[in-house]
This record gives structure tokens, sequence and C-alpha cells, in this order.
């Protein structure tokens, strides 16, 4: 039994198997560092704090799991039907009141009549959201996570069924507002687009991190309200980019219209290349 | 506050493990926490006070947190250097060509279990 880590006895389990054979003195020449003496290892219940072997220490699991594995692994599924499908899916992300169901309700009124598409809102209560889609004509589910702050990938999973979106069709999926939480949580889209509107601070890139980083379209808001805020767009593209420099920006009013034909013509595109993978899916 | 939902999975992954290689219970859970994740270690140490008392493999596992350094690649200093934040800028030259090379874990390490 070596005395430093009780490795004769304590028993350590891995995904993988090796051969537990080292000899002494005490070296580990197998490529992975589970022997490490953390000193929080260790120091167990026995007494004097010394690890007795054989005297019921608790054995040492090395597990390594990402703790978003199963959320990232139902994301996967996610992704699999939707380009089985030529769906062409986009999460929208943005603090409360940026103007996300304004601009959904704007886009899909302009894209209705062009190709089929779908709608899931995310809100912690009311139907208020789907219910303003569902006034479009498109179909909409809303999901209330109650006390949660964010949708995921399983929330998705079951309402897809529900929803049915059709072949070779876009869906809308308008997460929660927050532009925390949700930056962790992949649903299986294409991609994630942080709306972001001018009578917010420029700074918010640089104030959420994580959710410009996770983004790959910023798109600025209320860009009719400019001449009334101080809001510095140039400054707001760089903090962006400092975060993300692949994030494509994209400015539009989602009130007046301006701007929206470059905004249009990227989901078109993009729905566009869904639907060909889904008819030539070993050319992806 | 995701971190509830992020300990729930914690949980979850526990119990797996617990029917997987069958333990009754566990003694300490190490996470491995990167300074560039999502998470806010004093959070998830609350959330999961509460969430682990769910489950009887979990009741009295104690938390362990294991901090990963933030870390960057400076494409102009072409070495690694030291960041707490993704919109940080490199400590040496100011520059913001940096691409993150550590510090974005979330895992669970591993367990003591009985």
């Amino acid at each position: 039994m070596c005395t430093v880590c009780g490795c004769g006895d304590a028993k350590v389990e891995h995904d993988h198997a090796h051969a537990h054979d080292h000899e002494h003195p005490h070296t580990h020449p197998h490529g992975h560092e589970h022997h490490e003496h953390h000193e929080h290892h260790h120091y167990g219940t026995g007494l004097a704090g010394v690890h007795v072997p054989g005297l019921s220490q608790g054995r040492i699991l090395q597990i390594e799991q990402d703790i978003l594995g199963a959320n990232n692994a139902v994301a996967e599924r996610n992704r699999t039907l939707l380009a089985a499908k030529g769906i062409f899916a986009l999460n929208l992300v943005s603090s409360p009141g940026s103007g996300k169901t304004t601009l959904l309700c704007r886009t899909v009124a302009a894209l209705k009549d062009k190709f089929p598409l779908a709608v899931i809102e995310g809100d912690q209560q009311t139907s208020f959201d789907a219910d303003r889609i569902r006034a479009t004509g498109v179909p909409a589910l809303q999901i209330n996570t109650g006390k949660g702050c964010h949708l995921d990938a399983s929330m998705i999973e079951s309402a897809l069924p529900r929803l049915a979106p059709e072949d070779d069709s876009v869906l809308f999926v308008e997460n929660v507002g927050n532009l925390v939480c949700p930056a962790a949580f992949d649903l299986g889209e294409a991609y994630k687009v942080a709306i972001l509107s001018v009578a917010e601070g420029e700074d918010k890139p640089l104030k959420y991190p994580d959710m410009f980083h996770a983004a790959g379209m910023m798109v600025l808001n209320k860009i009719d309200l400019l001449p009334y805020v101080d809001f510095d767009v140039a400054r707001c593209i760089d903090f962006a980019r400092r975060v993300n420099p692949d994030i494509v920006v994209l400015q539009l009013s989602a009130r007046t219209g301006a701007g929206f034909d470059e905004w249009l013509a990227w989901i078109v595109e993009g729905r566009r290349r869904a639907a060909a993978l889904r008819a030539r899916p070993d050319h992806g | 506050m995701h971190e509830m939902s992020l300990t729930e999975g914690v949980v979850r992954i526990l119990e797996d493990q617990a029917a997987q290689h069958g333990f009754a219970r566990v003694k300490t859970v190490w996470l491995e926490i990167g300074e560039l994740s999502t998470v806010v270690p004093d959070s998830m140490e609350f959330c999961f006070a509460a969430v682990a008392k769910g489950s009887p493999i979990t009741a009295d596992a104690r938390l362990e947190i294991i901090r990963v350094p933030g870390q960057a690649w400076c494409l102009d200093c072409a070495r690694n250097v030291a960041v707490t934040s993704r919109a940080d800028l490199c400590p040496d030259c100011g520059g913001g060509k940096l691409a993150i090379t550590g510090g974005e874990e979330m895992r669970v390490k591993e367990l003591e279990v009985e």
C-alpha cells in the first residue's frame, strides 16, 4: 500500500481501463492526474485526519463530467432533428424590453407568405407573446418557465412535436428576457441572436460578455431613437467584437422597418442553406 | 439564477453515477469551475445546500469548488496571459486580440463516495 495516497486500497474508478501497478517510489507515469495530492483529497474523516486504507474511507471516483453535458446532449438531438427537417432555428436572446417580440412580429409578417414559420415563446408567465405571434397567423407555442430564468434544450425537445414545424421552415425561439442565463444553454439552434436596443447602455457587451460571446449575431434595435439617446454605436460594436471577434452586427428599427431588408435577407439565406442541406445531407 | 438548474444537473450526474457504480452516498464532490464560465461559485454553493437535500445520495455531501483561472493566448505577444473576464485586454500589451485557452470549465471532477 502506498503510504502517500493509500492507492493500494482506495478504489479509483475510471471510465477507461488502466492497470494500477506502479512501482514505488511514488511516480505516476500514466497520463492523467487522478493521484495528484490535492490536499483536499484524502484528509477524510479518519482519526487525526489520516487516511487509513481499509477503514471505510470513501472511494474516489474520477468522473470529469461536464455539468451542462445532459443539456448539450439534448441540444444535439434537437439540432439533428432540425437539420433532418431542413429547419433554420434562431434563438433570440436579450434583456427584457429590447424589442424582441416587436422584431419578431414584424419579421414573421414580412416572411410568412414566403415560406413556413413557427415560433416558440419563452416567458416566466403569460401567453401574451404567443398571442401576439398567433395574431399574425403563424403557429406559436408558449413555454412558461415559471420561476425559471432561461429555456433549456429539453423544453425545446418537448415543444417540437407539439408545434410540429414544417420541413424547410424557419423556427424562431424567443428566449426569456435575460442577458445572463440563456447564454449557457444550447437549445440546438443554428445561431443565438442577441438583441440590444439603443435605449440600453452601449457597454452591455462588456457587462454581459458571456451572452455576446455565445451569440453569432448582435442586432442593434430601435435605431430610430439614436438622435434622442447617448448611445455610441461604434463603441458598442467595438465592445461586442472584443468579446466575440466573429460577431455579425446588424442595425435596425423593428418599429420603422429601417435596416430590415438586411435582416430578412440574412434569414432567407440561412433558411435556404438549411433546406439545401436537408435535400443533400451527405454534402453537409 | 441559472446556478439552480446547473446544480440540479450536478445532483442528477451524482445520481446517475450512484446507479452506475453502486454507491449509496456521496461524501464530497469536487467541481471545477472556470473563472470565465457563467457560474458564480457562491451562488452554486447556496443552491447546492438546498438541492442536495432532496436526494438521499447527496443529502450529506460536501461541495468543494476548484477555481480554474482564466487564461488567454495573446496573438500579438504570442504567449498565454492571465485574464479574469472575456472583456479583458492583454495585461502586457493592452491589445484585444485574445483567444481564451482556459477557465471555461464547468465540470464535476471527482467524487468521494461510500
